[in-house]
């Protein structure tokens, strides 16, 4: 088919000042440059349907060719309705911003920075657990409790008593890093993350 | 085999509403399920034995994938069944007595314990892989739920997560074998598969089955925890005792060891098969003989026991000969056996004296006989010594190698010398076993150990029973399995009968090479236990060998790590960043396709258009006024701009033939300016540019780039179009079926129904969403009306300068509007009197109502000229906004006695009505009807459903115009009404400078309010 580029050319022109102004950290501009980029693809519907013709109002005497055509006039009359909803939408979201943080711009998003600074360490995978080997330990044992050694002074393996761990940039005493296990603890501060800080 | 499946799940999910009854008794009635499987599976034995060789179950599940529930006893399905449901009854019963009462969560833990054992059963008698991959990865779940029982403990929810880390890999592993197999074959029936195994490897499949199998194989290895996967096992000790006996000793890695078995007649043969199977087993085999010998945790001296053996089951039922796959089924049964039982005497040894640390445990068979004896007899077994399950089974491993090792070949020899070695481990860590849990040691306090109770004991106990049977009369294990290892029968004719091939289970077999390996296996294994102190300290000299678990904690670092790193540079938190990354591969991408694709330009392109030659001019004028709203720095000269695009648009539309787009454009545009205004008001009018520099030029760069791909990518999607367009039938369409005459308009309301339908859903919601946004709490539907407000009291301009212009023109305008007078509209009086405007009331008095009207008949109209619901709507919406203007936010609350929730209720369901009630009369969702008919006045009147529908349309616009106007006027003019007598807190007129609207600075007290006084 014919491709009218009148159109299209003011299309181009649309959606590239739309993109500059989405670009933008002004919720406003930012708005504005979506109203534009709705305007380019209405344009670029329009486009899809060829020669101007008449008005679509039926009429018996004339052929179906020199109608302009319907059809992308009926998407673009629901795009347009929709944009005018998104848009009041967005207002309102600006507007909530603006009273509730006296911004006009999106700010970075923390959260987004955090993860990046998540520590290597992580105590529910790196923090070393102590040998056990009693599924049973002396609280749930007979009522005398003399019944068994002390297994909690075994150290096995290479993380003895008094060890540290490198947590990112931090030592920390291994023991403080083996606490969390005990539910309750006061002798950690979980980090945002899970991990010890 | 489906009802034991269901009786299985039935049971668990109501099993923790039994615990809640009957407290750890309940374990009894949950044992009584796998238990009465069992004899279920018993009776099954005359039809599994019959000449048909399988009892066969097929419930079509989802045919479209070939996915069925089809199930398949056949003899090895049957033995291994006898582990997985005789074991998990056992252990059932012994959790009863080993769980405490205080325990907490048990009932969960019962559930998933049973569930557990009805999954293994499904996954041995699948016979589709994708069922048995479905069950696979449900002990996966489960095993992973069971390990983490104590959740409390990191070690427990770590090892947990690890076992299931190490499984799933396995499983993604063999997920894709799996699908590799059952597609060159054609079908996922296992049985057919394996029918025509001979044909997939010879045949042009061969290397893609082979492949597969190799994945299946990972799988397999990762579950029966062999080399390089074993150290999840060791791990998951930290599992309560019972699960360590059923999953990890009789059940779960057991399902490993099962598939290589269900395989190995098929596929035993093929390239890569051998390598991995003897190769990986070998290694599992000795690495863990050596790690048990180092362990003082008998459970886990037990554990890298059960990985030895693991590896040592794997190299026999994978090596494809008859009388392997003999002796390797047997072994399987006997070492569930014995395993089993020896996991739940180290669960008494725990539970009675509180510890499983060998350099603490001393004298506890002085303290109870019984249960050294019951240990005795599996460790007995496990070493190989003679009368008992474990002998019989392994005599004939050494039997089955001895003849593999007997075709002279290198290899086969060192498989041998290996499994000699490994079998001498094993015997040594035995009695390390024995000695560590039950010898008295000199300079060690004997363990204080409570009595145990028979009925804690009953479980191990009956499994020592059944290996001593099984050792003294091993006929009927023997007629069990014959028939799987006549499956890898030759068929040579002087091969001779499959029996003969496979030989038997017994307890005597003559002086056999075996015999002497097995005699060579005890003295060197007793040496190694009575030079204890000797193989101690030569372990200790040996350097810490690569340690799998800290590869894998290695691993799972670096990725923690690379996934930190590379959302670190990603994941910036700026939005600009992402969308100029989003929107450069918007662009990039479809540029270089079309420049690699170097397809010319299509022919026909025109600038000007014939019957419409004014075009280029207006697009001049809608490019200056979108550049200008990129240039403006002013906030409101910014939405003038862009709306001047948008009303260039309206008129592009109208000069191309579109005049119900014309017509919304416009109102649309004004409804635009008038709710920017209104929400803008309170934001400063400067709009501050801080993305500049060299970002100006990459955002210059991205929006040109991507506004000419626009324009390339439709010139060339538009000139590759060839079709008659779809629309050339609306014409006729409209006026035939719709009864209109505006073809948009019947296109909409009728052709395209649905379409309108999801849209004016979605504009409800944005209205919903604006009023949320505004009103925080509700959408605000119940504001006061103005009878209740005081005259003149609303926006009142107070604490201005006395002496000042400002003042004497407030006095001037206060004492016109102040004089009496006939009130133009409702509530103009309660606005004050500074801000009436009497021009505009007057106005807005003569105008509301004839808009109203011209409104009701775009609506009715529209069916067959420019109109409808959407332009009537949004003309009904911009009286209401003038009404608002003039007279304040209770004018617009008296102008709308209904709510905008309301309406936009009423409107949905309206077109919902239209939609449904065609189909309640017999037609089609969204059917039109049309009705001719005579009123008195109006004459013939031609009256089309359809315009149901559009009333719909009309009544949601208006909902979401008056939720705008409420929402961005009203409110926020309430807001700043509340901050006006609010004492100012942080004094906000630093942050909001005066503003060009007829606002005051807020903060600033009020004489008289409308809130004091209404």
């Amino acid at each position: 088919m014919s491709v009218n580029l009148t159109l299209l050319t003011i299309m181009g022109a649309l959606y590239a000042c739309g993109i500059y102004l989405i670009l933008e950290r002004s919720l406003t501009r930012v708005l504005l440059g979506l109203m534009l980029l709705a305007n380019a693809t209405n344009l670029l519907i329009l486009a899809t349907g060829g020669y101007a013709g008449l008005a679509p109002l039926y009429n018996k005497d004339t052929g179906a060719q020199e109608y302009s055509d319907p059809l992308p006039q009926a998407l673009i009359l629901t795009s347009i309705v929709i944009s005018f909803a998104v848009t009041a939408f967005l207002l309102g979201i600006i507007y909530r911003t603006w009273v509730l943080a006296r911004q006009d711009e999106i700010q970075d998003d923390i959260e987004d920075l955090r993860v990046a600074e998540t520590p290597r360490f992580d105590a529910e995978d790196d923090a070393p657990i102590p040998a056990e080997t009693s599924e049973f330990p002396l609280t749930m044992l007979g009522s005398d409790g003399s019944s068994v050694s002390d297994h909690a002074t075994v150290a096995d393996g290479p993380e003895a008593a008094g060890d540290s761990i490198t947590a990112g940039a931090k030592k920390i005493p291994a023991e403080d890093a083996a606490a969390e296990e005990q539910p309750g603890s006061q002798n950690v501060t979980p980090g945002p993350e899970g991990g010890v800080k | 085999m489906i009802t034991v499946l269901a009786v299985h799940f039935t049971v668990a999910a109501v099993a923790p509403f039994l615990f809640r009854a009957w407290g750890r008794n309940a374990f009894y009635a949950l044992a009584a399920v796998p238990a009465a499987s069992f004899v279920w599976l018993l009776f099954q034995h005359g039809a599994v034995y019959s000449d048909s060789g399988a009892v066969t179950e097929v419930v079509p599940w989802i045919p479209g994938l070939d996915l069925e529930f089809a199930f398949l006893l056949d003899p090895l399905a049957w033995v291994t069944s006898l582990l997985v449901l005789g074991v998990g009854a056992l252990v059932l019963v012994y959790c009863a007595r080993y769980f405490s009462l205080k325990d907490q969560d048990l009932g969960g833990f019962g559930a998933q314990f049973l569930a557990f054992a009805g999954v293994m059963f499904g996954l041995v008698v699948a016979d589709d892989l994708l069922l048995l991959f479905i069950f696979w990865e449900l002990t996966t779940i489960l095993s992973y739920l069971l390990i983490g029982f104590a959740r409390t403990r990191l070690a427990a929810r770590r090892s947990a997560l690890q076992a299931l880390m190490v499984t799933t890999a396995g499983g993604l592993a063999m997920l894709v074998g799996l699908i590799m197999l059952g597609q060159s074959a054609g079908t996922y029936r296992i049985s057919a598969i394996l029918a025509q195994a001979p044909t997939l490897i010879s045949g042009p499949t061969g290397e893609i089955v082979a492949a597969a199998v190799v994945l299946i194989l990972v799988g397999a290895i990762s579950k029966s925890a062999l080399v390089p996967f074993h150290f999840w096992l060791p791990g998951a000790m930290a599992a309560p005792t019972p699960v360590s006996a059923y999953l990890h000793a009789a059940a779960m890695v057991k399902a490993g060891i099962y598939l290589v078995a269900r395989l190995a007649p098929g596929f035993s043969e093929t390239a890569y098969w051998q390598v991995i199977v003897l190769g990986l087993g070998l290694a599992t085999m000795l690495v863990g003989g050596y790690r048990a010998l180092r362990q003082t945790d008998i459970k886990l001296i037990l554990a890298y026991g059960t990985v030895s053996q693991l590896g040592f089951l794997v190299m026999v039922v994978g090596l494809g000969t008859p009388d392997a796959a003999l002796a390797g089924l047997a072994m399987l049964l006997a070492h569930g056996l014995f395993k089993a039982t020896l996991f739940l005497v180290v669960g008494i040894i725990d539970h009675q004296s509180g510890t499983r640390d060998v350099r603490q445990l001393s004298g506890v068979f002085r303290s109870s006989r019984a249960l050294g004896i019951v240990a005795g007899i599996g460790a007995a077994s496990m070493a190989g010594v003679p009368l008992l399950a474990g002998f019989v089974a392994k005599e004939s491993v050494l039997e089955a190698f001895v003849h593999h090792a007997s075709d002279g070949e290198a290899w086969s020899m060192v498989v041998l010398v290996g499994i000699v070695i490994g079998s001498i481990l094993t015997f040594a860590y035995t009695a390390r076993f024995m000695w560590g849990a039950f010898a008295v040691k000199p300079g060690i306090e004997r363990t204080t150990f409570k009595a145990v109770r028979p009925s804690f004991l009953a479980a191990p106990a009956l499994l020592s029973l059944l290996t001593i049977v099984y050792g003294l009369w091993p006929a009927p294990v023997d007629a069990w399995v014959q028939p799987y290892a006549a499956l890898f029968a030759s068929t040579a004719p002087d091969a001779g009968t499959p029996a003969e091939q496979a030989g038997h289970l017994a307890l005597w077999h003559g002086f056999t090479p075996a015999l002497g390996l097995t005699a060579l296996t005890f003295t060197l294994g007793l040496a190694m236990y009575f030079g204890r102190t000797l193989v101690a300290r030569a372990q200790s000299r040996v350097p810490g060998w690569i340690d799998g678990d800290r590869i894998y904690q290695l691993t799972i670092g670096a990725l923690d790590d690379t996934a930190v790193w590379i959302t670190g540079r990603t994941q910036r938190g700026s939005l600009y960043f992402y969308l100029a990354v989003i929107l450069t591969m918007a662009f990039v991408l479809p540029l270089t396709a079309m420049l690699l694709a170097g397809k010319p330009l299509p022919e026909n392109l025109y600038f000007i258009d014939p019957y419409s030659p004014l075009q280029p001019v207006l697009g001049a004028g809608i490019v200056i006024g979108a550049l200008a709203a990129v240039k403006a720095n002013k906030r409101f000269l910014a939405v003038l701009m862009v709306s001047v695009t948008g009303y260039g648009i309206a008129l592009m539309f109208a000069l191309q033939g579109a005049p119900d787009l014309a017509l919304t454009q416009m109102l649309v545009e004004t409804i635009i300016l008038v709710a920017f205004v209104l929400a803008m008001r309170s934001l400063p009018a400067e709009l501050r540019d801080r993305t500049g520099g060299k970002y100006r030029v990459i955002r210059v760069i991205i929006g040109a780039a991507f506004g000419v791909t626009m324009v390339f990518a439709a010139i060339h999607a538009m000139g590759a179009r060839v079709a008659v367009p779809v629309s050339l039938e609306f014409p006729r369409l409209a006026y035939k079926g719709g009864g209109g005459l505006n073809i948009v308009n019947v296109t909409l309301v009728d052709i395209r129904a649905w379409d309108t339908f999801g849209e004016i859903s979605v504009l409800a919601l944005a209205a919903t969403g604006v009023a949320s946004l505004i009103f925080v709490r509700g959408r605000g539907d119940r504001s006061r009306v103005s009878e209740t407000i005081a005259e003149g009291s609303v926006g009142r301009q107070v604490a201005v300068d006395p002496g000042s212009r400002e003042a004497a023109a407030l006095a001037i305008s206060r004492k016109f509007a102040a004089s009496a007078r006939d009130a133009w509209i409702v509530a103009g009086r309660t606005l004050a009197p500074e801000r009436r405007s009497i021009i505009f009331e007057v106005v807005t008095r003569l105008i509301f109502h004839s808009l109203i009207i011209f409104s009701l008949y775009l609506l009715l109209a529209g069916h067959n000229l420019p109109g409808g619901g959407f332009a009537g709507g949004l003309t009904a919406g911009l009286a209401l906004a003038i009404r608002y203007m003039a007279g304040g936010r209770f004018e617009l609350r008296e102008a709308t006695p209904v709510g905008a929730g309301t309406l936009l209720g009423i409107g949905l369901a309206t077109a919902a009505a239209s939609g449904v009630v065609p189909l309640l009369l017999g037609g089609q969702v969204f059917q039109t009807a049309i009705i001719e008919l005579w009123l008195p006045v109006f004459g013939d009147i031609k009256f089309v459903t359809s315009t149901i529908f559009d009333i719909g349309v009309y009544s949601v616009v208006i909902g979401l115009v008056l939720d705008v106007l409420r929402s961005l006027g009203s409110e926020i003019d309430e807001h700043f009404d509340e901050q006006r007598t609010a004492p100012a807190e942080d004094s906000p007129t630093d942050d909001a400078p005066p503003q060009e609207q007829q606002h005051e600075p807020a903060g600033v007290h009020a004489e008289t309010t409308a809130k004091s006084q209404g």
